[in-house]
């Protein structure tokens, strides 16, 4: 059965609303960016006014955790004393592009979305933060703050910072953590950053897509903003497509937008699929057919069980094996655990080892049972949700394809073994080792 | 006001005390690492958590005094 089988009858309509970020693509500098957007907004004489605009917009984090942005604005600012803005542009999943093409095409909207968010807050000091590796970008991203110095738009100074690049670096005790003169591991809470972060302050995290969207709410509003996307979602947001599809890619697409569209959007299957992930190595495999009509939402793709998280989603082809795919992200999340947590450091491992078992050699030792019961042991035992996320798509895969289980479990590995890995990983030069 | 038991998993590093004085709530997983069975202590068990609290050599098992909501 081939995934173009469950294509919406009625075709892709122009989306005249999207897109609104990437509309501004096109390069240039201060100036250009300026003409395109208009000037930046001034604070006025009530700064925290972006707050309330900001929840009245609806505007939820798009790092993958969906929270209300104006909730946590409020928190921050409601800390006494000066406070802390960190924009999170460290794309730690390896299959998430939109962060990097922000921060190489729209740096100054990014930008714009720090300084306004941290005059809401009252902030005495911000942080951009990518990975040290980009050196270009962190190059280009220091000349596009000291255009901004230049030009007297800098109320509240930037400093972009490059922290390592280890996948559970980018959480946001990590960044706190280092920015604090540690490692970048997660940390115990409380207390959160939010209450006591970066040099003890209340610190606000948010990811440099949500900065980017609250640039453009200050400047064209709720009802603009509202315009986009469903009245319980609003706006837009980008998702990075990439697998078996035609052209892979960052796409911007309204929220709500269904999981099928969006695999349209990026020119259709390029070979039949059997299944989409969602939300990156932290969410859940589903079934073409159940993904297909499920709505770009945090709600919509939990009931279908899914997951939204940063917006990812990488198409299956029906000849490749999910049982291999997801061994490989296993032993890699495992590799990347900050081996802080005991049931982290040695149950990860464990359930990457089970997964390979089952993939690679069939179900010798009751695999299937030991996956399930390792899921069980490492899930909401951390410090982080990095074990949550690894029993999450564990757990989403005996779920999703009973068949394939079924197969290596009296069978042993399958065809689909063979084909080169899917899911993007980084390869070994690449990857930041460090954690300092 | 209720009391609720938590491990905090960075300082913990498996001495196993925790399972040892309070076996009711706490049991260790196959890595030595304890599993609480009940977060909430039941008032008569009080004495005893504080004492394998205390008795923690990592400080990793914390009692917090809970009114509101605890994740």
């Amino acid at each position: 059965m081939t995934a173009l089988a469950h294509a919406p009858a009625r075709a892709l309509s122009p989306r005249a609303r999207v897109p609104r970020l990437l509309a501004g693509v096109g390069g240039g500098g201060l100036d250009e960016h300026e003409r395109r957007y208009g000037p930046l907004p001034g604070p006025g004489r009530r700064p925290e006014r972006l707050i309330d605009l900001v929840e009245a917009a609806g505007l939820t984090g798009r790092g993958g955790a969906g929270f209300p942005v104006g909730r946590k604005m409020r928190s921050v600012a409601a800390g006494s004393g000066r406070t802390v803005v960190v924009a999170n542009g460290a794309e730690g999943e390896p299959a998430s592009r939109k962060d990097r093409l922000l921060l190489t095409r729209l740096p100054h909207l990014v930008l714009d979305g720090i300084t306004l968010a941290a005059q809401a807050v009252e902030a005495g000091q911000a942080y951009l933060c990518v990975h040290a590796a980009e050196e270009t970008l962190l190059g280009r991203l220091d000349d596009a703050v000291e255009e901004r110095r230049a030009a007297g738009l800098d109320p509240v100074p930037i400093q972009v910072t490059g922290i390592p690049g280890r996948y559970t670096s980018s959480e946001q005790s990590s960044i706190v953590q280092y920015l604090n003169g540690g490692p970048a591991k997660p940390t115990f809470s409380p207390p959160r950053p939010h209450e006591r972060g970066v040099g003890g302050q209340p610190t606000l995290v948010h990811n440099v897509e949500t900065l980017a969207h609250l640039a453009l709410i200050a400047r064209r509003g709720v009802s603009w903003f509202r315009a986009a996307g469903l009245p319980s979602a609003p706006g837009s947001m980008l998702v990075t497509v990439s697998g078996a599809v035609t052209r892979p890619g960052v796409y911007e697409i309204e929220m709500g937008t269904t999981a099928g569209e969006v695999i349209m959007l990026a020119g259709g299957p390029a070979e039949p699929l059997q299944a989409l992930l969602t939300g990156g190595y932290f969410g859940t495999w589903l079934p073409v057919e159940a993904a297909w009509p499920a709505p770009m939402t945090h709600a919509g793709l939990k009931a279908a069980g899914g997951a939204l998280g940063a917006g990812i989603v990488v198409a299956l082809p029906a000849a490749a094996c999910p049982l291999a795919e997801t061994a490989r992200v296993v032993r890699y999340l495992a590799e990347e655990s900050a081996g802080q947590c005991g049931p982290c450091l040695f149950g990860l491992p464990a359930l990457a080892g089970a997964l390979a078992s089952l993939a690679f050699a069939g179900d010798r030792d009751g695999n299937i049972d030991e996956i399930t019961a390792l899921a069980g042991l490492v899930e909401r035992r951390g410090a982080c949700r990095h074990p949550d996320g690894a029993a999450q798509l564990a757990r989403s895969t005996l779920r999703a394809f009973p068949a394939d289980v079924n197969w290596h479990q009296w069978r042993g590995a399958c065809d689909g073994v063979r084909r080169p890995p899917l899911l993007p990983l980084p390869d070994d030069e690449e990857r930041g080792w460090d954690w300092r | 006001m209720t009391h609720a038991l938590r491990v905090n998993p960075i300082a913990c590093t498996g001495h196993g005390m925790c399972a040892e004085l309070l076996p009711e709530l706490v049991e260790l997983d196959r890595w030595g690492y304890p599993v609480l069975t009940s977060p909430t202590v039941p008032r008569p068990l009080l004495s005893h958590a504080r004492r394998a609290a205390q008795a923690c050599p990592t400080l990793a098992l914390l009692i917090e005094e809970k009114s509101g909501r605890h994740r």
